[in-house]
């Protein structure tokens, strides 16, 4: 299941300028990510992890090296490409969930769908599925304001589901969650992977989300520190 | 997605009611003020067109020249005939005598000996043949103060004001002291049968009016007349209408070197009146480029201060694969919306205003007393079919304006810095 390649990353280097110099935020990274891997990307603040989702979610492109996603070249992409790549075939959730305050759960989910002109009674079942995986049926006409964080985050998965990406990205997904409510979410999520075979890649240091792992590459100061495959 | 954004714009009132309301205001304003001075000038064109200008004057060459000394001895003759060609070649135009005097009014006492003596500015003006075109251009029915109008020969209708100030009443008698066509002194009494107040200084000041009839006798001016003034017959002003009237007239009286051949004189070319046209025609264009200048800033700050609140929106949306042009022309169009809606609304409170103030006026007679020059007393607003959209270009290009200048920051973000961004 976890053979065919997905993403597949050699001697990626990037660099910033910043007041006093050239910053390496990643310094000759190698790396292949298959279909339906449950993979962190784990280390200290500053370790290149969330630099490394960047690239990988065509939000930011390679200073040197080679970066190929879903077979498309990141450094190729133009900046509509890259907005189509991660409109079509990505998701992403955040660690502030950040959902559309004024729209409801159920508008908040189908605008991805929006953007890809899915038609009106294809978006419907899609979303309903959506929130359904994620239990989330009863809350379809609710705002973002009035569920609770676990509800949010749930909700943000769910739009990031909708569409059935190949991939999806997660920084820090649990930050803002208790300790019941990561486990939920993250139990969620490893039902999700089971159930479409997607991609989870995540950007963390939080112990409740490397519990989950299948596969955890560890980053220290801009380069694979450990590669290491789990039992989960 | 149209109506996603629909859905969106509604519910978030702070990008729907606040730039929706300061749209509205803007565009009331611009309407109102549109219409206002639109209203002043056609109150001034229509006053000085009712009492002195008409939509064009024909008069003697020389006469044309020398207009504000009244020079009756320089006044056209042969006038019947002259109007007799002049109805039958414009169909199109309604056409008035008139004679202009000045002269001394004396209000004698008792025993016949001066009591009282003022300088006067006389009209003469067809009031008893029937025809009530002139009494209807002098608003005269309404302006009456006391008394009646002239309905016999030898009446004289005198301004209030003037009737006071030598305290002469309905039924008194006034001996009109003028000089005659050829130069000679005229003496001629007259009843007052009524006195007028038309709301405006100058008419107000020292004004009489006798029929035609009775002022050719006193001066001396049979068949003659020092003006024949032209109307369309809607009575509206308009420039091209009488610009063809203007050309047949000058192919069918040429110019010659003959002084007392008729000429014709258009109300632009009298009084200045057609730089004040011009002038305001101007200042309402500057007004509503200013309006749109100012209400593009406000609306860019508008759009900055909201751009700012929607920060993470943006943010998401580009996350998930909307491009910054997409999101550039979302915002783009909710501002098309919210200028259309603001712009509608604006302009219909613009309009009852205006209509309100069209039919009631303000009324600055006391401000205008002592003023010298023929204007109105009671301003009104005109609305005009201009009325209607001319709000919508300031309310929909300010806010199309402002929108793009505050939308281009889309562009400035960096999506490598999202994940960061939407960390907060």
């Amino acid at each position: 299941m976890e053979n065919s390649t997905l993403i597949t990353i050699e001697a990626l280097k990037k660099h910033f300028l910043t007041m006093s110099g050239r910053f390496t935020a990643l310094n000759g990274i190698d790396l292949t990510i298959g279909k339906a891997e449950f993979t962190g990307v784990v280390g200290p603040s500053g370790s290149g992890k969330t630099t490394l989702l960047n690239i990988i979610g065509s939000l930011d492109s390679p200073s040197e090296g080679r970066a190929v996603v879903l077979g498309q070249s990141i450094s190729d992409l133009n900046v509509k490409q890259a907005a189509l790549l991660r409109r079509s075939r990505l998701g992403f959730i955040f660690q502030s969930y950040n959902l559309l305050p004024v729209y409801t759960v159920f508008e908040n989910v189908e605008f991805p769908l929006l953007l890809l002109r899915f038609d009106d009674s294809q978006r419907r079942r899609m979303v309903m599925d959506s929130l359904e995986w994620l239990g989330l049926t009863d809350k379809a006409k609710s705002k973002p304001a009035q569920l609770s964080g676990g509800e949010c985050q749930r909700v943000a998965i769910a739009r990031a589901m909708v569409k059935k990406p190949e991939i999806v990205l997660a920084d820090e997904p649990t930050a803002n969650l208790d300790a019941a409510n990561s486990h939920h979410i993250l139990k969620t999520m490893v039902q999700l992977n089971k159930e479409f075979n997607t991609t989870f890649i995540f950007a963390t240091h939080d112990d409740k989300v490397i519990g989950y792992l299948r596969r955890k590459i560890s980053l220290i100061d801009g380069k694979v520190a450990k590669d290491e495959f789990t039992n989960n | 997605m149209i109506r996603f954004l629909l859905r969106g714009i509604l519910r978030d009132k702070q990008r729907s009611l606040l730039p929706v309301v300061i749209v509205i205001i803007g565009v009331m304003l611009t309407v109102f003020l549109f219409c206002w001075l639109r209203g002043i000038l056609n109150d001034s064109i229509e006053l000085n067109a009712r009492f002195n200008a008409g939509h064009v004057k024909i008069m003697t060459a020389a006469y044309a020249k020398n207009v504000d000394q009244i020079p009756n001895d320089l006044a056209l003759i042969g006038v019947d005939t002259l109007l007799t060609k002049l109805k039958k070649e414009f169909p199109d135009m309604k056409w008035g005598q008139r004679i202009h005097f000045g002269g001394l009014i004396d209000a004698p006492d008792s025993k016949g000996e001066t009591r009282a003596q003022g300088p006067a500015v006389g009209f003469g003006i067809d009031m008893l043949s029937g025809d009530h075109s002139e009494i209807e251009r002098f608003n005269l029915e309404k302006s009456l103060r006391r008394g009646r109008l002239p309905v016999h020969s030898r009446e004289i209708l005198m301004s209030e004001e003037f009737s006071r100030k030598l305290k002469v009443n309905p039924g008194d008698t006034v001996t009109l002291i003028g000089s005659t066509m050829n130069g000679s002194m005229a003496m001629s009494n007259y009843t007052v049968s009524g006195t007028i107040v038309f709301g405006t200084g100058p008419m107000d000041q020292g004004s009489v009016i006798v029929d035609l009839k009775d002022v050719r006798n006193a001066l001396d001016m049979d068949n003659a007349a020092g003006e024949i003034v032209g109307y369309l017959k809607d009575n509206y002003y308009d420039e091209e209408k009488i610009g063809q009237v203007v050309a047949r007239f000058n192919r069918l009286f040429p110019v010659s070197n003959d002084e007392y051949a008729p000429v014709i004189i258009t109300l632009r070319q009298q009084n200045s009146l057609g730089d004040m046209i011009d002038e305001i025609k101007g200042i309402g264009a500057f007004a509503v480029f200013i309006f749109v200048l100012s209400m593009s800033l406000v609306l860019w700050n508008a759009g900055l201060l909201g751009g700012l609140r929607r920060y993470p929106e943006f943010g998401i949306r580009l996350a998930i694969g909307e491009d910054y042009s997409h999101i550039y022309k979302t915002m783009i169009y909710e501002s098309i919306l919210i200028g259309l809606i603001g712009s509608f609304i604006g302009t219909s409170i613009g309009l009852l205003i205006s209509l309100y103030m069209q039919k009631h006026g303000l009324d600055l007679s006391s401000m205008l007393k002592n003023a010298t020059i023929l204007m109105p007393a009671v301003f009104h607003t005109q609305i005009t079919s201009a009325a209607f959209f001319i709000g919508f270009i300031p309310g929909l290009l300010s806010t199309v304006i402002g929108t793009m200048l505050s939308g281009i920051g889309i562009y400035k973000r960096k999506t490598a810095q999202l994940f960061k961004e939407l960390e907060a």
